[in-house]
This record gives C-alpha cells, sequence and structure tokens, in this order.
C-alpha cells in the first residue's frame, strides 16, 4: 500500500492492519505500528491484556483505527479463509 | 502487504463472482435480490473495487445509512461551527466532517473565515493539541459509531488521569443496532439479506447483529472490507438463501469474535450511557441510538462547558433518507451531480468518500 493510499484510507470509518513493531511508550501503552510500511504511533489500550507486558503484543498483527489497535488479528483464521476461498478458486477452474 | 494483498487476489476474486453466479442460477430470483451493506466503508470498498460492476444484476446492492458523517444532522454541525467560532477555541475534528452542510456553512467555511479549525487522525492528537496549547480550549468533534467510541472514550480517560483541563468533547456517537431496527421497521423494505458492518462487531461482537436474523428473518453476514471479504459475505449470503435458512454468519473471523473488545467495550461503558434520542440526518430521531457522557465526566462535556443550547435545526426537504432506505438510487435524485456535487454538496451523502452519492458519482460518472 503506498503512501497515497494510505492517506486516502485514513478516513475515519476505515480500519487498516498493521503489525506492531516496538513498545514506545509502556505508560501510555503506545507502540510503533507498521502500516503497510508507514509507521505509526499506536494506542494498544484495547488490545492489551491486563497483568501481561506490552511487549508480548510485539510482532503481533492489529486492526488500527484512528490511532488504536482495535482488536488483535488472527493469522490462522485469515489462512483458514483463504484456505476455503482457494479451494472455490480449484473449483471453478474446474 | 500481508493480510491486506490476499484478500484483494483477482483469481480467487472471480472464482468468488462465478460461485455466486452459480448460487443464483439455483435461487432464480423472481426480482432482483436486494442485500443491504450498512457501512460506508463496505459502500466505499464495493465502488472502489467495482464489485457493482462484476456483480450479476439479481444483485442490487442498498447502501445503508453506516456512514457517520452522512448522518450528522444539521444542528450538531451548527453546535460545532458556534463553537469553532469562539476565540478561545481550537477546533479538532476527523476530516472527513468538515464539509458537512449546517446553516450557516461549513467547519471548513468557518476555518476559512478565521476559526481555529484543525484535522486530526485520532481523538489523542486532539489531546495532545491540548497539551501544547493550556492557554486554550481544545474541543473534540467525537463523531462515528461503535468503532470510535473506544477511542473516544480511552482519550476521555487519558484526559482525566493527567489531569487535562482545557479538553472537551463535542459528542455524537451513534449506535449501529437501533438504525439497523429502525430500518427493518420500515414496512415498505424488503431486504433478502445484510453484509454486517465487521468493525463495529470486531467492539460490540457479532452477537450483537443476532437479532437481525431472529427477529427479522433476515440472513446476516458479518463482513471485512477486502473485495474477496466482501463477495465471499454474498455468496454466504446467498448460500442461506438457497438452503431455506436464516442465521448470522461471521465472515471475518480474523478479527471479529461473538463477544467482541472487552477492553473496548468496558472504556464505553465506563465514559457513555445511552442518550433517549438521537437525530440521523435523513433518518430523523431514533430512541436509544447515540450515546451522551456519564455524569462523572461532565467536565468532559464541551456544550456543558460551553453552555450551549442545541435546537433543531430546519433541514431543506431533500430525499437523502430516500436513498439511505435504498428507495431511491442516487442518480435517480433530482439534485444529483446538479445543485448536489462532492465540491458542493446539498447533502450529506455527497459530502464524505463513504455517502453512496459520492462513491456514485466518484466511480460511475
Amino acid at each position: 500500500m503506498s503512501v497515497d493510499q494510505w492517506q486516502e484510507e485514513k478516513t475515519m470509518c476505515l480500519g487498516v492492519p498493521g503489525k506492531i513493531i516496538a513498545i514506545t511508550d509502556t505508560e501510555r501503552q503506545l507502540a510503533k505500528v507498521d502500516i503497510g510500511g508507514v509507521r505509526r504511533e499506536v494506542n494498544l489500550a484495547c488490545v492489551a491484556e491486563e497483568g501481561q507486558s506490552l511487549e508480548a503484543c510485539v510482532g503481533q498483527w492489529v486492526l488500527v483505527h484512528v490511532g488504536f489497535a482495535l482488536t488483535l488479528i488472527s493469522a490462522e483464521e485469515a489462512e483458514r479463509t483463504l484456505t476455503l476461498l482457494a479451494e472455490l478458486e480449484v473449483d471453478a477452474a474446474g | 502487504m500481508q493480510l491486506v494483498d490476499e484478500f484483494r487476489d483477482p483469481a480467487k476474486g472471480r472464482a468468488l463472482v462465478e460461485a455466486i453466479r452459480s448460487r443464483l442460477e439455483a435461487i432464480a430470483p423472481a426480482r432482483p435480490l436486494q442485500i443491504m451493506e450498512f457501512c460506508g466503508g463496505h459502500t466505499h470498498a464495493i465502488f472502489r473495487y467495482g464489485l457493482n460492476q462484476m456483480l450479476p444484476e439479481a444483485v442490487e446492492w442498498v447502501h445503508g445509512p453506516g456512514c457517520p458523517v452522512c448522518v450528522l444532522p444539521r444542528e450538531r454541525v451548527d453546535a460545532a461551527v458556534e463553537m469553532a467560532r469562539r476565540p478561545e477555541v481550537i477546533f479538532t475534528s476527523f476530516g472527513d466532517a468538515l464539509r458537512v452542510p449546517g446553516s450557516a456553512g461549513s467547519l471548513r467555511e468557518a476555518g476559512a473565515e478565521g476559526a481555529d479549525v484543525r484535522v486530526v487522525y485520532s481523538p489523542l492528537d486532539a489531546l495532545e493539541i491540548a497539551r501544547r496549547h493550556p492557554d486554550r480550549e481544545v474541543v473534540f468533534f467525537a463523531i462515528g459509531f461503535e468503532t470510535t467510541m473506544p477511542a473516544t472514550a480511552l482519550t476521555v480517560l487519558r484526559a482525566e488521569a493527567e489531569e487535562i483541563p482545557n479538553f472537551s468533547l463535542l459528542c455524537h456517537h451513534i449506535t449501529t443496532p437501533a438504525a439497523v431496527r429502525a430500518i427493518l421497521d420500515d414496512p415498505d423494505l424488503s431486504l433478502d439479506g445484510i453484509v454486517a458492518p465487521g468493525h463495529v462487531a470486531s467492539v460490540v461482537g457479532a452477537d450483537t447483529f443476532r437479532f437481525i436474523p431472529t427477529e427479522y428473518r433476515v440472513p446476516t453476514v458479518v463482513s471485512g472490507f477486502e473485495p474477496l471479504d466482501i463477495l465471499q459475505s454474498l455468496w454466504m449470503v446467498l448460500g442461506q438463501l438457497e438452503a431455506g435458512k436464516c442465521r448470522l454468519e461471521n465472515q471475518y473471523r480474523r478479527v471479529v469474535n461473538e463477544q467482541g473488545s472487552r477492553a473496548g467495550r468496558a472504556a464505553i461503558e465506563r465514559v457513555y450511557e445511552l442518550a433517549e434520542h438521537s437525530r440521523w440526518r435523513g433518518l430523523g430521531e431514533i430512541d436509544r441510538s447515540g450515546v451522551r457522557l456519564r455524569p462523572n465526566y461532565a467536565r468532559f462535556d464541551a456544550e456543558r462547558r460551553f453552555g450551549l443550547v442545541s435546537h433543531v435545526a430546519e433541514e431543506e426537504a431533500l430525499p437523502c433518507g430516500e436513498v439511505l432506505k435504498g428507495r431511491l438510487k442516487p442518480r435517480q435524485c433530482p439534485h444529483f451531480g446538479g445543485r448536489c456535487r462532492p465540491e458542493a454538496p446539498l447533502g450529506a451523502l455527497m459530502v464524505s468518500s463513504e455517502g453512496a452519492c459520492a462513491a456514485y458519482f466518484r466511480y460511475t460518472a
């Protein structure tokens, strides 16, 4: 995704997936998140597990929306959906 | 990009369109099936990726009222403009809301006339402006559905924790289930399926939308926002119609679970309470469809802080509500592309890139 697309997609309603790169401010629960090559500071309050170190979030995928990570994204569930779609593709080709 | 590009794969998209076509043949509907996508994000994606053009004519998308900018009533814009014009105020807002017409112009026009109006990407950016300008009053225009509610609620909690005295919200958050009910209660509408808003569901949980199949007997699929997500959701709706079933399904499992975000819901619950009524542009007043700050957080309520008296503004009679309910296509509106264009919108559906009329104008002109 280019920066132009990111600019276009930053309107209020759209959430975009990003990967947590590093924790930048533990007290304010802020992390650096890579969103298609664009890095932004994002608040992790919605995805941080109580009693767990924020560092545990590094490497996870999150849905970013207006400066907050709304939820974690499950790579396994994404894979399951894509497998199902690949089966449809085989059916269509066959 | 991982987790994005895979859901834009053209080959899988073509396979899904074929699968949709074959389900349509099995159903053999006597009239085009009306599928409502409630969320403005879905509307935007359908046009951006040309999904409406790829699909057979037997599928008719109805673009529902799920764009908070499009349903922002005139009097709330008036309140925002009135606040922004105060010399002590820095008025902050998501960019989408700036061009929405009020009785005496938009926020953008107020800015051009000298008001200090600033676009922010996040309510946290507005809070940062308040930290940097302790001598000014920073007001954030808190609009949006359940997706933006946790962000504004957590920002209020942060302002409370840091005891930031010069930050407040002009709050106009609205809730999706009440609006869906208002639409489904309309006897003139006969929807065949609903593609439900995935990002709202990521906060409130997919279960929130279970009332649609159980009470209204409309097949419902919670959907993501990439082209394959939307096509797969449509395929799943058609699967229910073909099997003569009606239930809630979740296509967007990678992001949405049944209960939603525990922390997000807790923040909303702590900061907001349901308001008796909220007004929606084009749809009128809907009971218990919006929230306001709880009394504990009254000091963050900009209306109280500035003693603003809200009044209902006279709206020009426009057919936007008919478009929101899918009874009128944007191009059938007498003002479309004439008096009402993206650069000079008459109605709010022409303002936001997620509005049905703006999407028609941009992608089908």
